[in-house]
């Protein structure tokens, strides 16, 4: 990678726009594996699996966010989250996240083993993999 | 011939009360409208990057998919009509439905049989007076509406669209919403959602120009499937968030415009009850005034 070579970097919900600005390198979970991304990556298309995802900015912060599924794409050093209900971490109140992970895990013990209460479940899930990642990058 | 002056008094009355709540009115949807904008302008972002994956995988990738492709002859398509709850916003939601008629016509012509889904209390109200079978409708959201509607909505048009025509599928979508081009300029569109019309944005490669070739994880269908779904939703949320504004727009113009029509009443009825009066006034006048005279005569008299 050339130096100094940055990725432009866009994450979006359904109702607005999470996060953009320039970053060094970004880290998502697809339905392969982890994927990390530099400046002048081939261009792609992931099918992102709930997780948190990092992206290292280009004034040397982490950005932890909780993303439900979605998508990423990359092209001509742009990157683009795309996840319905994505979030930051820091927006991510740990508590409510907890108590909607129990009422969707207990809907689905209970036998409803709807998509919506899978992706309910997912989704708070990864928020709360993210809060914690988060703080973990915090205390190190 | 002026009425009685009470009547034109209590009429003023009425007039004046009536204004007052198309005024309340008026500002009310003055003031929703601005967060209904911008709402509509807050979800613009995910649909252009939405459009922006769908035109690159539906361009590069070479295998036909239901989604893009379709099948040969549509035999039945989808109608999703969307309307508002309440009246209130003039021609608002009969546009919608005129124009949701017009293309119903023009599908049957071509022999494609319609089935309707209907969004807000209006549009419903209309099917269900003239018998027309629904399939689904839903309602009490036309004006605020969230990201969660647009997905079940969403939703169940991919149901159908994906089940077999035999067991009651659609092989097509059309969406008929209202455009908010400006405060006094909505436009009623209908358009076809699945199978992917226009790819916007994405210019026709020319022989020898070379394409950025994407790289799929998993595979190319396995992101169109996931991708497919998130773009009619995306697309449908867009829709009704356009229809909201679009529709807080119309209220307030029909309001400000009841508004006014209701302060040119009054001052007719203002000017009509003075004149009554003053005709009152002037009778009354003239009786005492000839009474007097009559008198004054009959004393002369004797």
């Amino acid at each position: 990678m050339a130096e100094g070579e940055r990725l432009f970097v866009d994450v979006v919900a359904a109702d607005r726009r999470v996060w953009e600005g320039e970053a060094i390198s970004v880290i998502a979970r697809t339905t392969e594996g982890d994927i990390g991304i530099m400046a002048n990556h081939e261009p792609l298309l992931a099918v992102l699996v709930p997780c948190a995802a990092e992206i290292l900015t280009a004034d040397g912060k982490r950005e932890v966010l909780a993303v439900d599924g979605g998508f990423i794409s990359v092209a001509d050093n742009r990157v683009s989250i795309l996840s319905q209900y994505g979030r930051l971490a820091h927006e991510i109140l740990v508590e409510e996240a907890e108590r909607e992970r129990r009422a969707a895990w207990k809907r689905m013990n209970e036998g409803d083993n709807t998509e919506a209460t899978r992706q309910h479940f997912n989704r708070a899930h990864a928020q709360l993999a993210a809060a914690k990642k988060a703080q973990q990058a915090q205390a190190s | 011939m002026p009425a009685s002056l009470r009547e034109l008094r209590q009429r003023r009355k009425s007039v004046a009360a009536t204004q007052k709540i198309t005024r309340a009115m008026e500002l009310i949807a003055a003031s929703r409208i601005i967060k209904a904008q911008r709402a509509a302008q807050a979800g613009e972002p995910f649909i252009t990057e939405l459009i922006r994956a769908v035109s690159a995988v539906a361009t590069y990738s070479r295998d036909p998919h239901p989604l893009t492709h379709g099948v040969p002859k549509v035999r039945r398509a989808a109608m999703l009509v969307i309307t508002s709850d309440r009246g209130m916003n003039g021609a608002y939601s009969a546009n919608a439905i005129k124009t949701a008629a017009r293309l119903r016509e023009r599908l049957e012509r071509e022999g494609v049989e319609v089935v309707r889904y209907a969004v807000g209390r209006k549009g419903i109200a209309y099917m269900k007076f003239r018998k027309l079978a629904i399939r689904r409708s839903w309602e009490g959201f036309s004006d605020a509406p969230t990201f969660q509607h647009a997905e079940d909505i969403a939703d169940a048009l991919i149901d159908d669209f994906l089940r077999p025509y035999e067991e009651g599928g659609v092989d097509a979508i059309y969406g008929v919403y209202t455009r908010m081009n400006s405060m006094i300029n909505q436009e009623v569109r209908a358009r076809r959602l699945l199978p992917l019309e226009i790819v916007e944005g994405v210019h026709e490669p020319s022989e020898g120009e070379l394409l950025p070739l994407y790289e799929f994880e998993p595979d190319p269908e396995t992101v169109l499937d996931t991708l497919l779904p998130m773009y009619v939703r995306s697309r449908v949320w867009f829709y009704l968030l356009q229809s909201s504004a679009s529709q807080l727009a119309s209220q307030q113009r029909a309001m400000k415009s009841a508004t006014d029509n209701a302060k040119q009443l009054i001052e007719r009825l203002t000017r009509e009850a003075n004149q009554a009066r003053q005709a009152e006034i002037t009778q009354e006048i003239s009786e005492i005034v000839g009474g007097a005279s009559a008198l004054a005569d009959a004393a002369a008299q004797d």
